[in-house]
C-alpha cells in the first residue's frame, strides 16, 4: 500500500513514520512535503507530530493553509484514509476536518511519558485489530493536548461513536487522574463522522516496534492496512 | 491604516495561563487581582484607505487566520 507522510516545515515526526511503514511492515510510504499539490497514487496520509511553522500563533494554524491542505481535503471528501498524530491531529482541528479545537494543557507543562488510552470504538478503520475497551500504552509528548468542543458537538460526536480513544488508567478507567492535560471527557483521539479521519495526541509511530518494548502502537498501524486491503476489494468501504 | 487586534479566549474556556499570572500577582502580594485572562496583540499595516473595506479586510483575517473563533474571540481598531 502507499501511503504518504506530509512534511511541514517544523514536522520532526516524519522519519518515524516512513521508517514503521516501510521497515516495519514494508509499505511504500513516501514523504509529501507541504508545497506539494497533488496525492496521486496514495491510498493513505498521514500528518505527523512535531512543530510546523513552530505553533506560531497557535498550533497547527499556519500548517493548515499549506498548499498541499486543499489536496488532503478533497483526498478526506472522496473517503481518503488521513490520520494525525499530535501536531499532525492539532491541523486537522484548524483544517476543520475534525470537530473542535487544542487547548493548552491545564498544567501549563509539556508532557512527554506513556499514558494509557481506552480504545472507545474498535470498528474504525484504525483500530480494527483492537478490542472493544482495548487499553493501550502510548507515548505523548505535548503542550497543547487538552481537546475541547461545545457540548453540542460533543453529544453528536458520542451518538455517532467519533470519540475513538480516551485516557485511562492501567486497567482501563476513565477517571481524572489518568488525563494528563485536561482534555474534555477524557479524550487523546478522534475520528471524523465519515470515519475516515483521525486524530489522535498519542504517538503510535514510536511504539510500533518490539526492539523499543512496546509494540502497541503497531495495531493502529495494522488496523489501517487491513482496511485498505479490504477496500481494494471492496471500493469505497474505507470509511465504514 | 493601521489595525490593532486584541484575541482572547471565549468566556468559560479555560486559561491555565492567566491562572498561573493570577497567583504570580498574588504571590506578589497584588491578592486584588482576579479573574486573569491572557490573550494576544496583533498589529499590522494595511494597504487600504477605506475604512470599510478595511474593516471587511480585518474581519475576514481574524476569521479566517487570527483567531479560532472556536475557543477565541477577537475585537479591533481601526485608525
Amino acid at each position: 500500500m502507499n501511503f504518504g507522510v506530509i512534511v511541514f516545515p517544523g514536522s520532526n515526526c516524519d522519519h518515524d513514520c516512513v521508517h514503521i511503514l516501510s521497515d516495519v511492515l514494508g509499505q511504500k510510504a513516501i514523504e509529501v512535503w507541504h508545497k506539494e499539490t497533488s496525492l496521486s497514487g496514495l491510498e493513505a496520509v498521514i500528518l505527523p507530530g512535531g512543530f510546523s511553522y513552530g505553533d506560531y500563533l497557535r498550533t497547527g494554524a499556519i500548517a493548515r493553509f499549506s498548499p498541499v491542505m486543499a489536496a488532503i481535503k478533497q483526498f478526506s471528501a472522496e473517503g481518503g484514509m488521513v490520520l494525525g498524530i499530535c501536531n499532525g491531529f492539532q491541523i486537522l482541528l484548524e483544517a476543520g476536518l475534525l470537530p473542535g479545537a487544542m487547548l493548552r494543557n491545564t498544567s501549563l507543562h509539556f508532557i512527554c511519558k506513556d499514558v494509557y488510552v481506552r480504545v472507545e470504538n474498535a470498528a474504525t478503520p484504525f483500530t480494527g485489530r483492537c478490542e472493544p475497551w482495548q487499553v493501550l500504552k502510548l507515548p505523548i509528548a505535548h503542550a497543547d493536548g487538552n481537546y475541547y468542543t461545545d457540548e453540542v458537538t460533543l453529544s453528536q460526536m458520542k451518538a455517532n461513536a467519533q470519540v475513538v480513544f480516551r485516557y485511562c488508567t492501567p486497567e482501563g478507567k476513565i477517571m481524572p487522574e489518568a488525563n494528563p492535560n485536561g482534555s474534555l471527557d477524557n479524550i487523546a483521539g478522534i475520528r471524523n463522522a465519515a470515519g475516515n479521519v483521525l486524530g489522535m495526541m498519542p504517538h503510535p509511530e514510536r511504539c510500533a516496534e518490539d526492539v523499543l518494548g512496546n509494540d502497541d502502537g503497531r495495531l493502529i498501524f495494522l488496523s489501517m492496512l487491513d482496511a485498505l486491503k479490504k477496500a481494494v476489494l471492496q471500493p469505497k468501504t474505507v470509511g465504514v | 491604516m493601521k489595525a490593532k487586534i486584541h484575541v482572547t479566549l471565549k468566556p468559560g474556556i479555560l486559561d491555565p495561563q492567566g491562572k498561573a499570572i493570577e497567583q504570580a500577582l498574588a504571590t506578589l502580594g497584588y491578592a486584588s487581582a482576579s479573574n486573569v485572562r491572557m490573550g494576544k496583540y496583533l498589529e499590522l499595516d494595511l494597504n487600504e484607505k477605506d475604512k470599510v473595506k478595511a474593516e471587511v479586510e480585518v474581519k475576514a483575517m481574524c476569521e479566517k487566520l487570527l483567531a479560532n473563533t472556536i475557543i477565541e474571540e477577537y475585537r479591533y481598531e481601526l485608525s
